[in-house]
């Protein structure tokens, strides 16, 4: 306890000229072209030699990037660096660094594709590779999709490593030992007699020789760290309240600001007046941003009085105005014109389908708000040539590029403090409220701003997860299920995020059907369109994007076929799954659940759900009892695989926290828009998972897959379906719907 | 206006009516002391006035009864309190941004219940969301600080 752990400033990476000696580690001072973003600053004679690993008489400081926004990715992208450098991540200082190109991530642009993830074949993997060169090309540093693991986990013990061998090689010279004679532990060169030298001390040696770059990585019988169960690096700070968020910036002579913006998103201002606000306690003024107006005041609490008393005329979006006319929106949008994508179409459906009783059924999956925790917050300095910025995001070098953009300062010096966010799920790949705090800044220079949004304009503002519906037809033949064939419509999320913090990339938009033309099964008439409406309100990455929704039209569309055809749910999953890692998880959950059945005795139901999403297949099953009050949900099992394990603790909070997610939004949560405004402003009125509702969890991660992946969103969606298809079983009464409690209660 | 907070004393310079959050956030850069939804439906403004667990959104200035503690005064990374402990042994907090309401909370009902049952716990702690889903560990961490309180 109460180790040296710091996120380190900006100061760290300018300030290293002044340090002697120093010396930055990593994989790719060789084999990419990639700048070195350490190299800046750095004295004469000195060597950077990369991204990850700095080494000072000092300290050690490991460059994390990904962005922690709960999901501890700090502590892992940490302990993969420790692994091979033989340190106690704990003693190092973790810095996120500063958005640079070094720090792209492939895996998120190659996992965008319309192929399949358990698709390993040759096109597929050119395509992948090629989407991987885009993103380095780019510089694109996003986090999401479930893909910091994935990407960056051979990236970072190989950067470990390679510092581990250059130090040692150090040590070698220094010593005029052979190089086969040392070893490392705890942060030290250990010689043959016994000796250490600390790698502290070894830093000014190691920048100048050649680094050693040809290193094996250690399998993972040798590991001491990793896939074992350890302490997440934040976990002290977050039990004790000394985790300073984006939210809780503090600076001399700081002020505090919040945003109005008009509740028709993407309406302008007419006209306002700012006069009683400006009258108002503590007040300092009020400024024009991007979608409303903003007060300026001494203390976010004056703020928020004095926003609700700016008097506003808005203009009117272009979006229809209320959920009625949107769900017509998409319902007109099940035409040939807005077809968007068939990346599965398998058999003959349509004879399939004319040679059987077709069973058909509508789905419908509301807005959803992320709603974190933490409200959206940015502190920003504008200064005569330089930007500062505190605040938590998703995509840094958007965040960067936005800030040149907004004050004309060059991108060189905008400085990012990126910080820990108290939640996201994905809200934070979108930067509005940081351009929004950069503008009240700059109307401000030298002195800091806080912007800090109510909870009420983080409910309203969101970029939520789009409406969605479906329409599935199937048939079944002697006790099978023969025929699926599922429509999907909705307007297209890449559209809609991509034009906002890049460029709407051509081709069809696979992640309008993800969670539904990827599911691994072998239905011999099997067809999955995509349809993409137009655009509604401009919507976002919502914990698992297209799958939180089509899983659920899917799963619950192909148990309804299995009802239809006398047969049990798990049994026939099992026998039309087509993927061994798929396979081994339904197995697994049915296992673990001691499956029978989904009756499980009366006024109880037992559910089931599959889903492969992030290249991860995972299988819940769900428990649930009518009782006086409504629905229990008793039991969750959860099994899934996404391969080598390395976090096991913080792997299984995501399971958890995910399928929680996953089921509170569907048993309560929608967003309703009425003259444009989106009625549920609120915890009052989007609740989610309350303790009380938490059901016991048992989970099992395999970890037999061949491919390492993230597992912070593949349990979502999988929930949902889960849910319905228990509560089917408990009552006999098919939910087609979210939120689920529009037509039952829950306990 | 005096406040008196982890036993110490503070003067403010701020209208009775401003919630006792803000006074603390922003008045006093007491910032472990998190803003939710302002409405008393989350929890993370939780605090403690004269032992008593108070959503502090809620709280007008003028209002202020008694001595406050906020999770500083609970315990601190080099001396934890009980639950703490167990927050941390539990591996509790993913984002952790509802934590220390959570663990304030808790400190109440344990205060008053020394051995709570799951019902017991999930009254008490019901009022407190968690958008991340730590439930699961929540629930073992108070049995377990609860058992740790009684061994004490
Ligand atoms: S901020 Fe006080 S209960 Fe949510
Ligand atoms: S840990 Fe994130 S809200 Fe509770």
């Amino acid at each position: 306890m109460g180790r040296a752990r710091t996120i380190a400033r900006r100061s760290f990476l300018i300030g290293s000229a002044a340090i002697a000696g120093g010396v930055a580690f990593g994989a790719y001072f060789v084999t990419r072209p990639t700048p070195n973003p350490l190299l800046d600053g750095l004295a004469e004679g000195e060597a950077a030699l990369t991204p990850f690993v700095k080494i000072t008489p000092d300290g050690i400081t490991l460059i994390v990037p990904r962005a922690d926004v709960g999901q501890g990715i700090a502590s892992t992208q940490a302990m993969l660096i420790a692994e091979e450098l033989d340190i106690d991540p704990g003693m190092a200082t973790l810095d996120p660094g500063q958005p640079h190109r070094a720090y792209f991530n492939g895996t998120v642009a190659a996992d965008g594709l319309s192929f399949p993830g358990w698709d390993k074949g040759f096109v597929a993997e050119t395509v992948r590779d090629l989407m991987m060169n885009v993103a380095r090309l780019s510089g694109s540093q996003f986090t999401g999709g479930s893909s910091s693991t994935a990407d960056l986990h051979e990236t970072l013990r190989r950067a470990g490593a390679t510092a581990r061998e250059t130090l040692k090689a150090a040590a070698a010279a220094r010593t005029r030992l052979p190089i086969s004679d040392l070893r490392t532990e705890e942060g030290h060169v250990v010689l043959p007699d016994g000796g250490r030298i600390a790698y502290t001390d070894l830093a000014a040696d190691a920048a100048v020789i050649a680094p050693v770059t040809d290193v094996a990585l250690r399998p993972a019988s040798e590991w001491t760290r990793l896939g074992k169960p350890y302490q997440r690096l934040d976990i002290v700070a977050k039990s004790t309240g000394t985790q300073a968020y984006g939210i809780d910036v503090v600076l001399p002579g700081m002020l505090y600001a919040t945003v109005r913006a008009n509740p028709g998103r993407g309406g302008g201002l007419a006209d306002y007046s700012a006069d009683a606000a400006l009258a108002m306690q503590g007040v300092q003024s009020v400024v024009e941003v991007n979608e409303g107006l903003a007060v300026i005041a001494n203390n976010t609490w004056f703020a928020f009085q004095a926003a609700q008393a700016l008097e506003i005329d808005w203009l009117p979006p272009d979006y229809p105005a209320s959920s009625a006319e949107m769900w017509q929106a998409l319902s007109d949008a099940h035409a040939d014109e807005f077809r968007n994508s068939r990346l599965r179409d398998e058999g003959d459906v349509e004879r399939a389908l004319n040679r059987a009783t077709k069973i058909e059924s509508e789905y419908r999956t509301p807005f959803l708000a992320h709603a974190a925790l933490e409200p959206l917050s940015a502190t920003v300095l504008v200064e005569k040539n330089r930007v500062t910025i505190w605040t938590a995001t998703q995509v840094p070098h958007v965040v960067r590029d936005a800030a040149a953009e907004v004050t004309g300062i060059d991108a060189a010096n905008v400085i990012l403090h990126a910080l820990p966010a108290g939640g996201s799920f994905g809200r934070r790949l979108d930067h509005d409220y940081v351009v929004q705090a950069i503008q009240i800044a700059a109307s401000m220079p030298g002195t800091p701003i806080k912007t800090t949004w109510s909870r009420e304009e983080d409910m309203s503002h969101d970029f939520p997860r789009p409406l969605h519906m479906a329409r599935g037809r199937g048939t079944v033949e002697d006790g099978r299920v023969v025929a699926f064939d599922l429509d999907t419509i909705s307007p297209s999320l890449v559209a809609s995020w991509f034009g906002r913090v890049f460029i709407v990339p051509p081709g069809p938009d696979a992640m309008l059907v993800w969670g539904a033309f990827d599911q691994p099964y072998a239905i011999p008439n099997y067809r999955v369109t995509g349809y993409a409406a137009p655009p509604l309100v401009p919507v976002g990455s919502w914990r698992s994007p297209g799958a939180c929704s089509n899983s659920f039209f899917h799963e619950s569309f192909l148990s309804e076929l299995i009802h239809a055809a006398g047969a049990d749910p798990l049994e026939e999953r099992l026998r039309l799954i087509d993927h061994a890692d798929s396979r081994r998880v339904l197995e697994a959950v049915g296992e673990m659940a001691s499956w029978s059945g989904a009756d499980i005795g009366p006024r109880r139901g037992r559910g089931v759900a599959f889903a492969y999403t992030h290249g991860v297949p995972v299988a819940e099953v769900i428990d649930v009892t009518l009782t006086e009050q409504g629905i229990r949900i008793d039991e969750v099992w959860i099994a899934a695989d996404c391969g080598t394990v390395f976090d096991p603790v913080n792997a299984e909070a995501q399971l958890t926290g995910a399928a929680v997610y996953g089921l509170g939004h569907a048993m309560n949560c929608e967003l309703t828009y009425e003259n444009h405004a989106v009625q549920q402003t609120n915890f009052d009125a989007f609740e989610g998972m309350r303790l009380h509702h938490t059901p016991r969890f048992h989970t099992q991660l395999l970890g037999l897959a061949e491919r390492v992946r993230g597992i912070g969103e593949p349990a979502t969606a999988p929930a949902a379906p889960a849910l319905a298809d228990a509560i089917f079983a408990a009552t006999g009464r098919r939910l087609r719907e979210m939120p689920f409690n529009k037509f039952v209660d829950f306990a | 206006m005096d406040l008196t907070i982890n036993g110490t004393s503070h003067t403010v310079d701020l209208p009775d009516d401003m919630p006792l959050l803000w006074a603390l956030r922003d008045g006093l850069n007491i910032t472990s002391v998190k803003y939710g939804c302002g409405i008393a439906q989350c929890g993370a403004c939780t605090v403690h006035i004269d032992g008593e667990a108070v959503r502090s959104c809620q709280v007008a200035l003028a209002d202020v009864w008694g001595e406050i503690t906020t999770i500083e005064g609970l315990g601190t990374p080099d001396a934890l309190h009980v639950i703490q402990a167990a927050w941390i042994e539990h591996q509790v907090a993913q984002c952790g941004y509802c934590q220390s309401g959570q663990m304030m909370q808790a400190a109440d009902l344990l205060e008053r219940n020394p051995e709570p049952s799951d019902e017991d716990i999930d009254a008490a702690m019901s009022g407190n969301l968690c958008r991340c889903g730590t439930y699961p560990r929540i629930r073992a961490a108070v049995h377990a600080a609860a058992s740790a309180m009684r061994e004490a």
